[in-house]
């Protein structure tokens, strides 16, 4: 238990202090999973609702499919990323390995999945209730997807949130592909990684505590949004 | 309220969003003008704390930043196979060699050593402290006291599996009674053996570092045959001719000089000299 | 090219997996009828309907003879997006494609119609049965279809609210539209329709004009079954 209370006071210091590196690790950590998200959603929302509209011999395969990589473990994400963009590799000339964007690139692949299974299951659903209905008014198969995807749009928030959540707090892809550089590649996980592994594990928690503080304020904001949403977009059940 | 027109303004904040989120993950490449090397090196040379010592002494000598990337031992000569790294500096002496005779590496230099000690509870039930490393492990084997291995092809684990086989044990998986082998790094060896009170190998640097103790000592050390020599290569240019070679031979350059060396030297923790360089001139 | 018939189906069948929806059915609807479909539950009634809108697969021959003219179906329980009424006719207007400089007008002009233009802003899925449907027929209307589809528009609605929907469908008749309705409600058809359609088990047993469907209660009726329906209801539905 002492080890907790230390480690909180050691938390509330760190984010006092605001030191440098610890305001640069945090900056890096939601730049890569935020990125990751954002072109995560692109991906996985599309692709989502694109599954749960559309009808072809192999649906039921690629959605058997889907939901197994959503058991990608992170750290063979990163082993594979590794391998594409290694010199050696077929992507070796892109020159990315060890860099942000290698982040980016491994986070968004794990983020995909998630967000695409989801978004199927959501506008299936929701399809299944309102297709007709859409359908009769005019809209064709990608219209009626999209539009669900409206219809939804808290319970998609809830899927980005949950992406983002899976993004930031991974700690195996980035730590492969990014190599925990000091200063450019080194985010708050594998920071924590790396006092563990020094056996500084006070320091190592604290900085768990502060990556959860932040997530903890970003949650909150969104909250304070669509509480003010109170306009004639927001709906009723 | 226009729906048409909503999700345009929806769908222009994404774009915009999108596009600044882009730009911040991906600004790093953009300072490929900067000069930077990617030195591949290993986990236990950073856990010792020495580059924040050193490299900021080499960036005031040349300008160049040295990107550490630290993995096991094993790891490290692969990333140097694959032209991932500009160069290696690393603590095995035998896979080093090789690395540079099979071509991927332009030469090997001494830079400096430091010691493997081995560590246990201080209460010492196998009875193993002295100064003779072979003797110890002989006597460890015998008793049954638990011993974490790192089991990670790492250096450090190299040399552990060497004094085991001077001690007559080819290979301690299944033949030592107590022998755990956790594929981790230093860090997390100490860590279990600090929770289960076994013994382990480590290198001085990162126990002089590890904030874990519990009740963990020294108890064998001076062992001439537990001196760890690192050694640095620069990858060579004509397997991977992307590399930047030019950089890579100024670090391996520097630190083999006379100022390079003072550096090594000079890095202390709670005052006790970690590292000895030993460049040949 | 304004022909009289809309649409017209010659010996269509259709069927979910083992089961025979709709057998050998033929049906014309013609411009500016109001047809009321009757009969029990299961009989078909809401197949046929799908059917005419082009919803489901079929075997036979369905012709639609007059190509611009456009079809709005008003299901039984109307789906409505999350959100506010008046966004969801914006959004029915959009996919009629509607040009974007009529739509603001058409959509509160829809809405005043039907006589919710104070609810313009109100979540749509926090509006009551009555108001639920009439925002339907107020997105359908919005839309200025030449065939408007019913499938039981007051089956699940209070009286004054089933009064103040049969008024907005009297009107839309007389404005011209055609339409096609089931009902379980006798005396609504008889109110409302110019023709009624009986359906048992898949088939259309009987399909008059409306006074000559009701008169043959008194007297000998062609068809036992269609009887039967009618005088085991009326005790109870003709209101």
């Amino acid at each position: 238990m002492n080890d907790f209370a230390q480690s909180f006071a050691t938390a509330l210091d760190l984010i006092t202090a605001a030191d440098a590196v610890l305001v640069h690790t945090v900056a890096l950590s939601l730049g890569v999973s935020g990125a990751a998200c954002l072109f995560g959603a692109g991906f996985g929302l599309l692709g989502g609702a694109w599954l749960a509209v559309a009808r072809f011999p192999g649906h039921r395969a690629l959605v058997t499919l889907l939901n197994t990589l959503l058991a990608l473990p992170s750290v063979v994400v990163g082993l594979v990323v590794y391998l594409l963009l290694s010199r050696s590799g077929p992507l070796g000339s892109w020159g990315i390995l060890f860099t942000p964007s290698a982040m980016v690139i491994a986070q968004t692949i794990l983020v995909v999945p998630l967000v695409a299974a989801l978004t199927r299951q959501l506008v299936g659903d929701s399809l299944r209730d309102g297709g007709d209905q859409l359908r009769s008014m005019g809209a064709g198969a990608l219209t009626c997807a999209l539009l669900m995807l409206l219809h939804d749009r808290w319970a998609v928030l809830t899927v980005l949130l949950t992406a983002f959540g899976r993004a930031i707090a991974e700690v195996g892809a980035v730590m492969i592909v990014g190599g925990n550089i000091a200063g450019v590649t080194r985010v708050m996980t594998t920071s924590i990684a790396l006092e563990t592994s020094k056996g500084d594990l006070a320091l190592a928690l604290a900085l768990g505590i502060v990556l959860l503080g932040v997530v903890g304020v970003i949650n909150m904001l969104i909250g304070v949004a669509q509480r003010g949403r109170g306009s004639a977009l927001a709906g009723a059940r | 309220m226009d729906i048409g027109m909503n999700l345009r303004t929806v769908s222009r904040r994404a774009a915009v969003g999108l596009g600044l989120a882009g730009l911040l993950a991906l600004t790093a490449p953009a300072h490929a003008q900067e000069r930077f090397i990617v030195m591949a090196s290993t986990t236990s040379t950073e856990q010792s704390g020495l580059f924040p010592h050193l490299l900021p002494a080499f960036k005031a000598a040349t300008g160049i930043d040295v990107r550490v990337v630290a993995v096991g031992t094993g790891q490290a000569l692969d990333m140097g196979r694959r032209g991932d790294a500009d160069l290696l500096f690393v603590h095995d002496k035998t896979a080093e060699d090789k690395f540079v005779a099979d071509g991927f590496g332009l030469k090997r230099s001494d830079v400096m050593y430091n010691d493997f000690v081995l560590i246990g509870p201080a209460t010492d039930p196998a009875g193993v402290k002295g100064k003779d490393i072979t003797a110890a492990l002989a006597k460890l084997g015998a008793s049954g006291a638990g011993f974490i291995s790192r089991g990670d092809k790492s250096g450090t684990h190299a040399a552990e599996l060497r004094y085991w086989k001077a001690a007559g044990v080819d290979t301690p998986v299944g033949k030592v009674a107590g022998y755990k082998e956790c594929g981790c790094g230093m860090g997390p060896a100490l860590n279990i053996a600090s929770s289960s009170d076994a013994y382990v190998l480590a290198d001085r640097g990162t126990w002089l570092s590890f904030k874990n103790r519990a009740k963990l000592a020294v108890l064998v050390e001076g062992d001439t045959r537990l001196f760890n020599q690192y050694g640095v290569i620069v990858v060579n240019p004509a397997r991977h001719p992307h590399t930047k070679t030019a950089l890579a031979q100024a670090f391996a350059d520097w630190i083999v000089s006379a100022p390079g060396q003072a550096t090594v030297a000079s890095y202390k923790i709670g005052g006790e000299q970690l590292f000895f360089a030993n460049a040949k001139p | 090219m304004n022909s009289a018939t809309l649409l017209r189906l010659t010996d269509v069948s259709v069927h979910f997996g083992p089961v025979r929806a709709l057998r050998h059915v033929g049906l014309q609807v013609n411009r500016g009828d109001f047809v009321a479909l009757i009969g029990a539950n299961g009989s078909g009634k809401t197949t046929l309907l799908r059917l005419l809108h082009g919803l489901v697969a079929f075997d036979g021959s369905r012709e639609v003879l007059d190509a611009t003219a456009t079809q709005v179906m008003v299901f039984q329980r109307p789906f409505m997006l999350r959100l506010s009424a008046i966004n969801n006719l914006h959004v029915a207007l959009w996919l009629a494609r509607v040009p974007s400089a009529e739509r603001a007008a058409r959509a509160a002009q829809a809405l005043q119609r039907v006589g919710l233009a104070e609810l313009r802003d109100r979540p749509a899925r926090a509006l009551s049965g009555g108001e639920l449907q009439r925002l339907a027929l107020a997105r359908a209307w919005a839309v200025r279809p030449q065939i408007l589809f019913l499938d039981e528009p007051t089956a699940s609605l209070d009286p004054s609210a089933k009064k103040e929907v049969e008024a907005l469908l009297a009107g839309f008749a007389a404005e011209g539209m055609t339409l096609v309705m089931s009902t379980h409600n006798l005396g609504q058809a008889k109110r409302l329709a110019t023709r009624v359609v009986y359906l048992d088990q898949g088939t259309v047993r009987v399909d008059l004009p409306t006074d000559r469907f009701f008169s043959k209660v008194a007297g000998a009726s062609s068809d036992a079954r269609a009887d039967l329906f009618l005088k085991g209801a009326l005790t109870w539905t003709l209101e």
